[in-house]
């Protein structure tokens, strides 16, 4: 069996061929591309950067090409303080989120594990189903409820626990728990997977000889949970960093995520080489946890267990 | 582990749950607001529903959102699931770290990174950006979704059912045909519909890739949320809740159906 499934055939080759030239070319490639730009500089010209790659003048427009390749854009990064404040806040943000995330979510996840098998498929599948109904959405939704006139204040004012309405919109409040909220079943489906899967005797052995519940579950159950854990709050914490949308609506506009700024220097400023800098350092600061991740991922999947 | 769920666990079930559903509850309850405030309660009306239907703009952009899904998630399916094959069955080809890696990265990459360098790759090539590029760009996100599906599902069966059929001489292609294909089925059904939902969803991708006259529901919706809540906006929204969680019971009941038969079979095939 080893040798058929080793020896790949014509059609094999195909069936690999094809997956992985897609994926060169639109996943790989562009970030090549990527490189490039964020070298060049900036230009009032369709597109809006210079030099331009010119396959028609050859090896000579080739040398002219790379002489006026420049790191302006990476020395702009380094030293204007908006972009390294930026990166910080990110950081800050999907690390805050993170570990809010494994405090709502491993309960969450534990409890699920718990309950009787017949409910578990069920309470999965309710965890899943907000994740299928649009991210912009559930943004909105809180837009509704955290705004002045909001739902929030009006309960809060209602129940006398505040005299004036809070502003919670357009504030890091808010970005939390858009975020926390968003990635609540990225964070709960992975250690799900991992608790249900824990072999049960061993918490009757840990019982059987005495151990108390608590310390039964920090000794044992939390050890073997670890790779879920991992693979949770990378899930969340890689796209969280280079999160657009949540920090877009519901933040305040003092410090603005990494996300926020490139979009900004490619939208607004239309400055195309300072937003492929900003892209390729993203990169290198995400390029650990994304190895990490992808070694987590190919364990769980190609080691069969 | 199945030793009872202690009261704590319950609760926070509970909570968790409570979470999840509050605010979308509230999202939907207030598209039948009669009153165009949102905390002001006005009793039940379909009046936002009626104004959609007028509103051409949105309709334009929901109609482009779905030819779009459907497209790339069929192409997604395709791609994702020859990758999971390749992934699953073909052991050590070579490349194969590059091509595992190629089919991670995606699902942790930021959108933005994603989004700017297929742009990039558009302009530095002379593409004439709109509805094509748009599906383009989903389907290279979302077939990296529909082989960690369909792979998990690859890894988790008996392999001895592939085995036995070809040692009694079934050729690998139909062998793939008859005994694997329907037993991942499932998993590609799945698949498609969460590259369909996926594409559905998702702003900042189609933003960078999108043209003039490709204007995507989410793009739409956006650009309205910006100028802040509208009454018809919450009606668009528990459209869509209503069209997934529809689409949800439906497949789950499907595959509980399929479920149950194939446990008939293996039944009938032990007596």
């Amino acid at each position: 069996m080893a040798s058929r499934a080793d020896k790949p055939t014509r059609r094999a080759r195909v069936i690999v061929l094809v997956p992985y030239l897609w994926l060169g070319l639109f996943f790989l490639a562009p970030f090549a591309i990527v490189l490039k730009i964020s070298l060049s500089q900036a230009a009032l010209a369709q597109p809006p950067y210079l030099p331009v790659f010119d396959l028609a003048a050859g090896w000579a427009g080739l040398k002219e090409f790379a002489a006026q390749l420049s790191a302006d854009s990476f020395k702009l990064l380094a030293s204007d303080p908006i972009y390294l404040l930026s990166y910080f806040k990110s950081l800050e943000v999907a690390a805050v989120s993170t570990a809010i995330l494994i405090l709502i979510g491993y309960p969450l996840a534990y409890g699920i594990a718990r309950t009787a098998r017949a409910w578990q498929p069920l309470l999965v599948m309710a965890i899943i189903l907000p994740f299928w109904t649009s991210f912009l959405i559930r943004i909105y939704a809180w837009i509704n409820i955290l705004q002045r006139d909001g739902l929030l204040n009006e309960v809060l004012l209602r129940l006398h626990v505040i005299d004036a309405p809070v502003a919670w919109l357009s504030s890091d409040t808010a970005i939390y728990i858009g975020v926390v909220y968003s990635y609540l079943p990225f964070m709960v489906l992975p250690l799900y997977a991992t608790l249900e899967k824990m072999d049960e005797s061993l918490l009757e052995a840990a019982a059987d000889l005495g151990c108390p519940r608590w310390k039964a579950f920090w000794l044992v159950s939390f050890p073997l949970s670890l790779p879920g854990l991992a693979a949770g709050a990378l899930l969340c914490f890689i796209p969280i960093v280079g999160e657009f949308v949540i920090p877009d609506l519901l933040g305040g506009s003092e410090t603005l995520m990494i996300g926020q700024t490139l979009w900004t220097e490619f939208f607004s400023n239309r400055d195309w080489p300072v937003a492929s800098a900003i892209a390729i350092a993203l990169l290198l600061l995400l390029l650990v946890p994304i190895l990490f991740y992808e070694r987590l991922q190919q364990r769980s999947l190609e080691g069969g267990r | 582990m199945q030793r009872g769920a202690s009261p704590f666990n319950i609760v926070a079930v509970a909570l968790g749950l409570a979470f999840l559903y509050l605010p979308i509850a509230i999202l939907v309850v207030f598209s039948f607001n009669a009153s165009r405030l949102v905390t002001l309660w006005g009793g039940w009306s379909l009046t936002w529903y009626r104004e959609l239907l007028h509103d051409d703009a949105v309709l334009e952009a929901a109609w482009i959102s779905l030819r779009v899904a459907s497209l790339s998630a069929t192409a997604a399916t395709i791609l994702g699931t020859l990758a999971a094959i390749a992934l699953a069955r073909m052991g050590r080809f070579r490349g194969r770290l590059l091509f595992s890696g190629m089919i991670y990265a995606p699902l942790v990459m930021p959108e933005v990174i994603t989004g700017l360098s297929l742009l990039l790759l558009f302009v530095a090539f002379n593409v004439d950006r709109g509805f094509w590029t748009i599906v383009i760009a989903h389907t290279t996100l979302t077939m990296c979704f529909v082989t960690v599906i369909v792979q998990s599902r690859l890894v988790g069966f008996d392999r001895g059912l592939e085995e036995a059929a070809m040692d009694l001489g079934c050729p690998p292609f139909k062998t793939f045909l008859t005994i694997t294909l329907p037993l991942i089925a499932p998993a590609i059904a799945a698949g498609w519909m969460l590259a369909f939902s996926l594409s559905l969803d998702d702003l900042v991708i189609a933003s960078f890739t999108t043209g003039p006259g490709a204007t995507t529901l989410p793009i739409r919706i956006y650009s309205e949320v910006r100028m802040g809540v509208k009454p018809e906006i919450n009606a668009v929204c528990t459209i869509m809740i209503a069209v997934v969680a529809l689409g949800t019971i439906a497949a789950s009941l499907m595959a509980k159906r399929g479920a149950m038969r194939r446990d008939r079979e293996a039944l009938g095939a032990q007596v």
